[in-house]
């Protein structure tokens, strides 16, 4: 004869599994590495797009939060988290750098204009290298930086949560 | 267009789903014989996946960037070699992958089973049918390989470059056809179950299918391995990452239902275990596909984190998981139990021994796998489990393992005795000789180093006395235990003599240790296809007056913008020299990682001796003794 417990706490342990797995979901990349805290940003001397000549040094400075993003007219996922980076320029505690990268220059100021300008200031990094110091992935990418340290990176675009984010740790 | 007519065809492959339960289902009820129409049907529905397959493949040989999938993996510099590749190296194109598998393998065993019951083959059918629809539905509803956007963008985003690598390029398909193998496993368990068809004549069927799976399984685990050798530039081949683990689980219970379906085959015994592990191999498969893709562990392997998917196939996971308890125990009995009484000695009891010891293994893996998700759920703790949790619990039990995995084979069925069993005592003296005279020359913990050692070259001996002995009798089985020893032989030696020097280097520099002298020489410049390399040239002289010239790379790929590191590798039988070297931000010395791996081509070869065992019983005619 084969017991009834048997079946019941099978199906329980499975039960208990699913339910585990299904809350594991909603915290998910539990395996991420805590990346690039506390790096300083690069330095690197690139043309704005008024055609100035803009050092590294003379945009950071120590006691005020920017947030660095890379972007490029091109670049499909950059249309999606424009309307994020519009949002975070109405917070005045924060200045955004533009990192236009690898673009038409053109397309750029055309993209800018259908969508808006979040960017105090917009650095060309014309044929990508300057991104390469950064350690970027691809585009678009953001980095956080506050007294001249990157606190943290989004790679991938801008998303509500990261958004949200970013505005409590600036406040 | 291709994408197009690929769109279209997955839709009508799932439609012919639709014919193919209704009439299996009209078949089951009416007639004696199976329906021509239904394999008819299954191959027509493999067809439609081939042609959407061709299409992926098509927009991205053409780097049709109106398609989503070609245009987030894919570029136009890339070789057209990693452009194939590249089908399968992103979320979308793997899952149409494991549809064109699934479908693949249901076409072979409806057209190669014609010898078998009609119900037991349309009830298989059924079961592959609802994991097919499944997988159908995935795909289309939230992933599918085939959306359009517009404007059509100029260029794509690009592959990710340390997947741009040949053993990687070919690890995805051949392990997928392991993984779904086993599919077929689950669905002829049930099936076998709902018409009480678990006997001899099921097992010599299933056999080849099991034999098939693990076969890939193996070397698709292994291509895995040495991706990982060679391209992460750590020097490892296993580290034990979330995403080895889940690989390495279904591979245990795949083994160990290999082991039980050779002993169901003899002597109907072993049944229930038969059925668990093939229930248990498929479970395994999905859920790691589940944790992989859910983004609830992250690695190279976690395309896209998006947790609609994660629930979907936790859902269709759980589902599958509760109908097979469901049929295992209202239609599973074991009534005819017969002979089910176990000599001590014997051939099966050793078997069943090894058994246990695997599902230790298993379970040790497993939890060491999801423990750390369990514990972030409950507790909002997180903690990382490393290769010495797997160490100190795999390791002991490897001991006593591996000699009932030497003393089995020499074993009789049913009843065996110790007559004739004397040379295995000169085999275990000689074995812990040897083993003591290698290990005391280093410093190292003396006694476990020695036992594991010394069961390993037991084993070792015991194979090969066998292929001089019994010469072609289970040649099958003796070299894949061969090949075990040698595996495990192998990893003892490489983790016991490897070395390891890092250092930071500028050009012209020489580092100097006891052993060696390493002289970073110069640097050279390079612009390939879709990336710029950069060449060290390193000259290690060693003490004996030999010395080898080593070459790293480090590549900048265009898109995406990633630097990626190459070892550079000089291998001989006896030991791999390994050198890579990283740059420095801002600074003129490049970090460099010199490391003396032995016996490192060797885990490879009895990998390979392993997975070739399998694939010459895969032909054999009838299981021998």
């Amino acid at each position: 004869m084969k017991s009834k417990v048997f079946p019941l706490v099978l199906i329980l342990f499975f039960f208990i599994i699913f339910v585990i797995f299904f809350k594991g979901l909603k915290n998910s990349n539990i395996y991420t590495p805590k990346t690039n805290l506390e790096i300083k940003v690069p330095s690197f001397e690139l043309k704005s797009f008024e055609n100035n000549n803009i050092i590294s040094e003379t945009i950071f400075k120590d006691d005020e939060y920017y947030l660095m993003n890379i972007w490029a007219s091109w670049c499909i996922p950059c249309r999606e988290e424009h309307e994020f980076l519009m949002e975070l320029k109405k917070n005045q505690k924060i200045k955004l750098i533009g990192f236009n990268y690898k673009d038409n220059f053109k397309n750029a100021k055309s993209f800018l204009k259908d969508l808006g300008n979040p960017y105090d200031i917009i650095v060309i990094d014309e044929d990508g290298t300057s991104s390469i110091d950064w350690g970027a992935y691809g585009v678009p990418e953001s980095f956080l930086i506050y007294q001249n340290n990157i606190i943290k990176r989004f790679i991938g675009p801008i998303n509500n949560d990261d958004l949200l984010g970013i505005q409590k740790i600036i406040k | 267009m291709a994408s197009l007519i690929g769109s279209y065809s997955l839709g009508f492959g799932l439609f012919f789903s639709v014919f193919i339960i209704f009439f299996s289902i009209r078949n089951l009820r009416n007639s004696e014989v199976l329906d021509k129409k239904i394999v008819s049907f299954t191959i027509i529905q493999f067809f439609f996946v081939i042609i959407s397959f061709l299409g992926l493949i098509l927009s991205f040989i053409n780097s049709d960037f109106s398609n989503e999938t070609v245009f987030n993996h894919s570029h136009t510099t890339k070789p057209l070699f990693y452009k194939i590749s590249g089908t399968w190296g992103n979320h979308e194109g793997s899952l149409l992958l494991w549809l064109l598998v699934l479908t693949l393998f249901i076409s072979i065993f409806l057209v190669k089973s014609n010898q078998q019951p009609k119900k037991y083959r349309i009830f298989t059918l059924l079961f592959q049918q609802i994991i097919i629809v499944g997988f159908f539905i995935f795909l289309i509803k939230t992933s599918s390989p085939f959306n359009y956007i517009f404007p059509t963008p100029s260029e794509g985003l690009g592959l990710n470059p340390i997947l741009q690598d040949p053993a990687l390029a070919i690890h995805p398909p051949i392990l997928y056809l392991g993984y779904v193998g086993s599919s077929i496993i689950f669905s002829s368990a049930l099936a076998a179950m709902v018409t009480s068809y678990v006997t001899k004549e099921w097992a010599k069927h299933i056999k080849r299918w099991v034999l098939a799976s693990w076969f890939f399984l193996t070397l698709g685990i292994m291509l895995g391995s040495i991706w990982a050798y060679y391209e992460l530039g750590w020097g490892g081949f296993w580290f034990w990452d979330p995403v080895e683990n889940v690989s390495l689980m279904p591979w245990f219970a795949l083994t160990t239902l290999l082991h039980c379906i050779l002993v169901l085959e003899k002597k109907k015994i072993l049944r229930s275990w038969a059925m668990i592990l093939s229930i248990a191999t498929f479970a395994l498969s999905m859920s790691g596909t589940f944790l992989v893709r859910s983004g609830i562990l992250n690695s190279v392997h976690t395309f896209a984190n998006d947790p609609e998917r994660g629930l979907f196939i936790l859902i269709f996971l759980f589902t599958l998981i509760f109908l097979s308890i469901f049929i295992f125990i209202f239609f599973y009995s074991e009534k005819d139990k017969i002979e089910n009484s176990f000599f001590w000695l014997s051939k099966e009891t050793s078997i069943l021994v090894n058994n246990w010891f695997m599902m230790y293994f298993l379970s040790v893996v497993l939890i060491g796998t999801i423990y750390p998700i369990f514990l972030e759920v409950i507790t909002a703790n997180k903690i990382s489990v490393g290769p010495p949790f797997y160490n100190k619990l795999i390791l002991p039990f490897l001991i006593p393992f591996l000699f009932v995995m030497a003393i089995g084979p020499q074993l009789n069925w049913v009843k065996s005795d110790f007559k004739d069993k004397f040379y295995m005592i000169i085999f275990l003296i000689i074995s812990f000789l040897l083993s003591a005279l290698i290990i005391k020359e280093f410093n190292i913990s003396f006694l476990i180093n020695t036992i594991l050692v010394t069961s390993a070259f037991f084993l070792f001996f015991c194979t090969l006395r066998e292929f001089f002995i019994k010469r072609f009798k289970n040649l099958s089985q003796n070299i894949a235990h061969f090949g075990f020893s040698l595996l495990i032989l192998s990893i003892l030696f490489n983790n016991i003599f490897s070395n390891e020097v890092i250092t930071n280097l500028k050009i012209g520099e020489t580092f100097k240790s006891e052993k060696f002298t390493i002289n970073f020489e110069n640097i050279e410049q390079a612009d390939e296809k879709n990336f710029k390399a950069i060449t060290g040239k390193f000259n290690v002289k060693y003490l004996d007056g030999s010395s080898d010239i080593l070459n790293p790379e480090l590549r900048i790929y265009n898109q995406p913008n990633i630097i990626t590191s190459e070892a550079d590798i000089k291998t001989n039988l006896f030991t791999d020299k390994f050198i890579t070297m990283n740059y420095i931000q801002n600074q003129e010395y490049f970090n460099v990682r010199y490391q003396v791996k032995p016996f490192m081509i060797w885990i490879w070869i009895s990998v390979i001796l392993i997975s070739f065992g399998g694939f010459l019983s895969f032909f054999k005619k009838k299981y021998e003794i």
